[in-house]
């Protein structure tokens, strides 16, 4: 039998973080943000059946970037958890911290384990609070988890960014974002930004209601809190 | 821990019955059945009576009593047995009210369930289809008593009109085109849609006529609850069209119930 060479536990880390990098840096972007209605996400995306955004549960949505496939076993792994717990005991039992951390532990686990690649993706679980969260002690605020590849998550407020360009986007929302947004003026923040970042690549990617993907989650719907907008309705709020 | 495994079926119903068998009393157990000398029927549980669907123009009503017996016995009188499944479609229920109302909220969340995971809704015939398999799982329960019986009613996208389906204890699927009422008063209300419906009828007759319907259940059987204008309690009716599931509100459906006693 022969002995196996020796790696260095952080040396394995390093590795693996290296391989997850090269592979997000690639990837297109998904901003959420909070606005007076709840959470905005917005992704770019020209594709018309393949989401990056797609509704979890009652309150909860799931974005994504990176590999599709990955995500979409995540997504659906997701919803059928939540609509087990939901139909085992409340439908508001089910949460987003509840979710990320079953999300978590499967991402870490995958990233630990020596005879897998880890996953390839990031993810952002959202919930929608519910109304007059600042005013209400019982109410509930607006939560948005971002999930890294190898499980470790954060709690973000305002606004989360996933993908290649991540940083260079937060940067800009960090100086425009104001509290209390109508829609249609966070739609056009978050698509002014990506502009900006699209004009300093060389893919001239072009930012049209065709080629970006809307969906919020409102706190003033009925039970079902997440809507995708149609092509129509986001060129109208442009 | 995050199972993968189950990546494949969009079907609720059999993942849950595989994972958590516990939580599916409606599956055909062999030990339910044969353990259970005494029949069901003997326990002391609650029956929820008539529920009705009526077709109109714009696409179907859908309603039902509030009253659950226990015997002879009112069991409680603001039971739900209307509800409303997806964006187009609707379950009412008579029966044993506690399988009853587990069947009307799994089906809910199976439809929803395909509906997220596929990225499409799941269709009116699809829908009718698998309510038929959901009334079968039951028929353990049902040989012993406890009956479950959907009335399942939806506004068909692709047809363009309202649809009515209603079962039978072993799972039998038949569709109605004008209007149908299952439970104990629901002979006593078909007597009543019998004469006063007409083809193509208007949403505002198609409420009157449900109405009345269920006044004339509730006026013969003893099972059916009437409007309650004391407690103000009143059936439950929603309209099921092309721009969604509405329910009339409670202030509308008791100035029909004050329409029809000054008529009476």
């Amino acid at each position: 039998m022969s002995t196996p060479y020796y790696v260095s536990p952080e040396q394995i880390r390093q590795d693996k973080e290296d391989f997850v990098r090269r592979g997000i840096t690639q990837a297109k972007e998904v901003v959420v943000l909070e606005f007076r209605d709840g959470l905005l996400m917005v992704a770019e995306n020209p594709r018309k059946t393949t989401f990056k955004i797609s509704e979890i549960y009652d309150r909860i949505a799931l974005a994504a970037a990176g590999r599709i496939a990955e995500y979409e076993a995540l997504r659906v792994a997701g919803i059928r958890e939540s609509e087990i717990k939901g139909f085992r005991y409340y439908r508001e039992d089910v949460t987003a911290k509840w979710l990320t951390n079953l999300y978590s532990q499967h991402m870490g686990a995958v990233a630990q384990a020596w005879d897998a690649k880890p996953l390839e993706i990031e993810l952002l679980v959202c919930e929608v609070g519910t109304t007059n969260a600042a005013t209400n002690s019982g109410a509930q605020r607006n939560q948005i988890y971002h999930i890294a590849f190898d499980g470790i998550y954060s709690e973000e407020e305002k606004y989360a960014v996933i993908g290649g360009r991540a940083t260079t986007i937060t940067e800009i929302l960090e100086q425009n974002y104001t509290d209390g947004l109508e829609i249609a003026a966070a739609l056009q923040l978050v698509t002014e930004t990506f502009r900006t970042v699209e004009a300093d690549t060389e893919d001239d990617y072009e930012i049209t209601a065709e080629t970006i993907e809307v969906a919020c989650l409102e706190q003033t719907a009925e039970r079902r809190k997440f809507r995708r907008l149609s092509t129509e309705e986001v060129a109208t709020l442009f | 821990m995050l199972d993968l495994n189950d990546y494949g079926t969009s079907d609720f119903f059999q993942i849950l019955k595989r994972r958590h068998p516990e939580l599916v009393a409606m599956s055909n157990s062999p030990d339910v059945v044969s353990s259970a000398h005494s029949s069901a029927s003997s326990l002391r549980s609650y029956e929820g009576t008539t529920v009705l669907a009526v077709v109109y123009n714009a696409g179907v009503v859908m309603a039902g009593d509030r009253q659950a017996t226990e015997g002879y016995q009112v069991g409680e009188r603001r039971i739900q047995k209307v509800y409303p499944v997806d964006r187009h479609s609707a379950i009412a229920v008579a029966g044993a009210a506690g399988p009853c109302i587990e069947m009307a909220k799994l089906f809910q969340v199976e439809v929803e369930f395909y509906e997220k995971t596929e990225g499409m809704s799941l269709s009116l015939e699809g829908q009718a289809n698998f309510l038929s398999h959901l009334v079968r799982s039951n028929l353990g329960l049902a040989m012993q008593g406890l009956i479950v019986l959907p009335l399942f009613a939806g506004y068909d996208l692709k047809r363009q009109r309202g649809r009515i389906f209603k079962y039978d204890a072993v799972g039998g699927r038949y569709e109605e085109d004008d209007y149908y009422a299952i439970g104990s008063g629901g002979k006593d209300a078909r007597t009543t849609l019998k004469k006063r419906y007409t083809p193509e009828i208007t949403r505002q007759d198609a409420l009157e006529i449900v109405a009345e319907a269920l006044w004339d259940a509730a006026d013969e059987d003893i099972a059916t609850g009437g409007p309650d204008l004391i407690r103000k309690i009143f059936p439950t009716l929603y309209t099921i069209t092309e721009e969604g599931v509405a329910e009339i509100p409670e202030a509308t459906v008791e100035e029909l119930y004050r329409e029809l006693i000054s008529r009476l």
